[in-house]
């Protein structure tokens, strides 16, 4: 079990209230993201349910038991840092082993599970290593192997990956999912990355300022957007967002456009623009438009092979069925 | 732009280098050319440098005088015993104020150092009528107590520094792992911070097994170590200077020796956490 509450959660630091109360529930086995920008608690949050932080107000449940003021280690969830944060005097076998010679197994045990879990983790050729000898991969890999062997209600990942290179954090990215599909153990992961909670989240969490802007799953938010913040944040590159007449015509305050959901044409189209940078990926082609008198430059999908050169004219039409309406707080229409 | 070092103003300075470093030895070096003179040359001036008979005189009569082997037992169980009883109250005191640290956390820091600032003897008549009431007086206990309150300070703000430099995240992991505070020091911090702890545990060694003035004070037979030993030999009238020098070598010389031995890892710690 691993289903955690919490309820008119609170944090200050001193007069600053990071955290005003939040109430947030995730279910046994979820795979839950928070996401946001950097400064918006998202670490405070999972600290406060790791127990590293004292809750100023209200109160965490771990299966149906409140755990506010139970200290981290009898919490029974295990941890995982963005510096790894492994014993750099121990090798990665009692590296490994520390949580289980925490909890008094024997050595034989000890062993059992190590193995186990290295074998899991690919880790077996180097159980004799310091974690000074290793690259970041493996030792964010060992940290994940502490994290295991404990058997905790719940994994908690801080940033984990943020000091992987490109291709080796695409590659974690996709084991820490595998070992969630095989533990079903619950997970909460912290990031900044979007992608990252697109690309792992059962259920996302879209923190902003302390506050929880929407919960849901990745599609769900990406498809409906519960206000301009999570529209503007959720989706890469992001949700092009008009005000002005273009939006009072939807009877709106601001409306948002992905950039794949606008139709190019060369000769005819709603709004007409000139074609600025633009960044070829293969499979897709990003470009601005710009000088559109829409008062904003317009990011646009393309195919893989559009042949559009910088400078041209462009007509650009937006899909009137995928047209997000907001009000002037923000907030959907 | 990098300044070119000219040879001529690398001979300088190390020159320059040498000579404070002489001029900062000479003492030493001349209590030890003195304790190798007789009563009569060590009294000569204008002085005589090393063309003097040599006689080892002095080491014998001093051996035979007293018992060298008891003061420096005393030494070492002062030593040894104040720098482990200063480590068991510090080190929690510098985790705690490393890790968690509160509002006054610096302050607390600065008014423990401000207490090496007090002259000893303020605080003479007092610790005096304290050691005469709770029958302290010639204890090794009363000794380790004193000397390890003398250095305390000092063994703080050196754990502190070496403690701020170890990452939260790793304690913080160890907590997560299941440790409690009793293991989260004893197989994370400590292991971590061996080379600060040994560091500390070398100068303050050192600091002990150098205080005059309270184990002069507080001490006559069954705890007096070699400060005590070398001011026996000191006396109001009569010659005693070589006899005074050959004692103080022998008091300075396992210390020296060890100081010689572990020079690297003294340095370390004192210039720990200077620069990145």
């Amino acid at each position: 079990m691993g289903q955690i509450t919490l309820s008119k959660v609170t944090k200050r630091f001193g007069d600053v209230e990071v955290i005003p109360p939040l109430d947030l529930r995730i279910e046994d086995g979820e795979f839950v993201v928070f996401v946001g920008p950097s400064g918006c608690g998202k670490s405070t949050l999972l600290r406060l349910i790791a127990g590293l932080e004292d809750v100023s107000d209200g109160q965490i449940s771990i299966d149906g038991k409140d755990a506010t003021s139970v200290p981290p280690a009898k919490r029974g969830l295990a941890m995982v840092f963005q510096s790894y944060a492994l014993y750099p005097h121990m090798t990665v076998r009692k590296n490994i082993a520390f949580p289980l010679r925490m909890a008094g197994l024997s050595a034989a045990e000890q062993e059992k599970k190590v193995m186990a879990a290295a074998e899991v983790l690919n880790l077996t050729s180097f159980l004799d290593r310091r974690p000074g000898q290793l690259s970041g991969g493996q030792r964010q890999r060992v940290a994940i192997g502490r994290a295991i062997v404990r058997e905790p209600e719940a994994f908690l990942f801080d940033e984990p990956l943020s000091n992987l290179d490109a291709a080796l954090r695409v590659n974690m990215r996709l084991e820490i999912s595998e070992l969630h599909a095989s533990l079903k153990t619950t997970m909460i992961y912290v990031t900044h990355d979007q992608v990252e909670a697109m690309t792992m989240a059962d259920k996302i969490v879209v923190l902003n300022a302390g506050r929880v802007e929407q919960v849901g799953s990745p599609l769900h938010l990406y498809q409906n957007p519960q206000n301009t913040f999570v529209a503007g944040f959720i989706g890469s590159p992001k949700m092009n967002l008009l005000t002005g007449p273009e939006a009072t015509k939807h009877s709106a305050t601001t409306i948002g456009v992905r950039p794949e959901h606008i139709a190019t044409s060369t000769t005819e189209g709603l709004w007409k623009g000139t074609v600025g940078v633009s960044e070829h990926l293969g499979s897709d082609t990003f470009f601005r438009v710009n000088n559109t008198g829409l008062g904003e430059t317009i990011m646009v999908r393309a195919g893989g092979e559009v042949a559009i050169r910088h400078g041209e004219t462009i007509y650009l039409t937006p899909d009137p069925t995928k047209i997000h309406r907001f009000d002037d707080k923000g907030q959907r229409l | 732009m990098a300044r070119a070092v000219t040879t001529r103003r690398k001979t300088l300075t190390t020159l320059a280098a040498w000579g404070i470093a002489l001029l900062i030895f000479f003492p030493i070096l001349w209590m030890i050319l003195t304790s190798f003179k007789t009563e009569q040359d060590a009294v000569l001036s204008p002085p005589v440098w090393f063309w003097f008979d040599w006689t080892t005189e002095n080491y014998v009569t001093v051996m035979d005088r007293a018992n060298y082997f008891r003061f420096f037992m005393n030494s070492v169980i002062i030593a040894i015993g104040s720098t482990a009883l200063g480590l068991l109250i510090a080190i929690p005191a510098a985790w705690s104020m490393a890790f968690v640290p509160g509002a006054k956390t610096k302050d607390l820091l600065m008014w423990m150092l401000s207490t090496k600032m007090m002259p000893g003897v303020a605080v003479l008549v007092p610790i005096y009528l304290i050691f005469i009431k709770l029958k302290l007086l010639d204890t090794h206990f009363g000794l380790i107590i004193v000397i390890m309150l003398i250095n305390l300070p000092i063994i703080i703000w050196m754990l502190y520094t070496y403690f701020k430099e170890i990452p939260g995240e790793i304690l913080e992991a160890a907590r997560m792992d299941g440790a409690t505070l009793r293991s989260e020091i004893l197989y994370v911090l400590l292991p971590m911070a061996i080379p600060g702890i040994a560091s500390t545990v070398l100068l303050n060694i050192i600091l002990a097994w150098n205080e005059a003035f309270w184990t002069i004070t507080l001490t006559t037979v069954d705890a007096a170590p070699l400060t005590k030993f070398i001011s026996s030999f000191s006396s109001p009238q009569g010659l005693f200077y070589a006899k005074l020098s050959a004692a103080s070598t022998m008091a300075i010389a396992p210390i020296l020796i060890m100081g010689w031995f572990s020079q690297k890892q003294l340095v370390r710690g004192l210039t720990f956490g200077a620069v990145k």
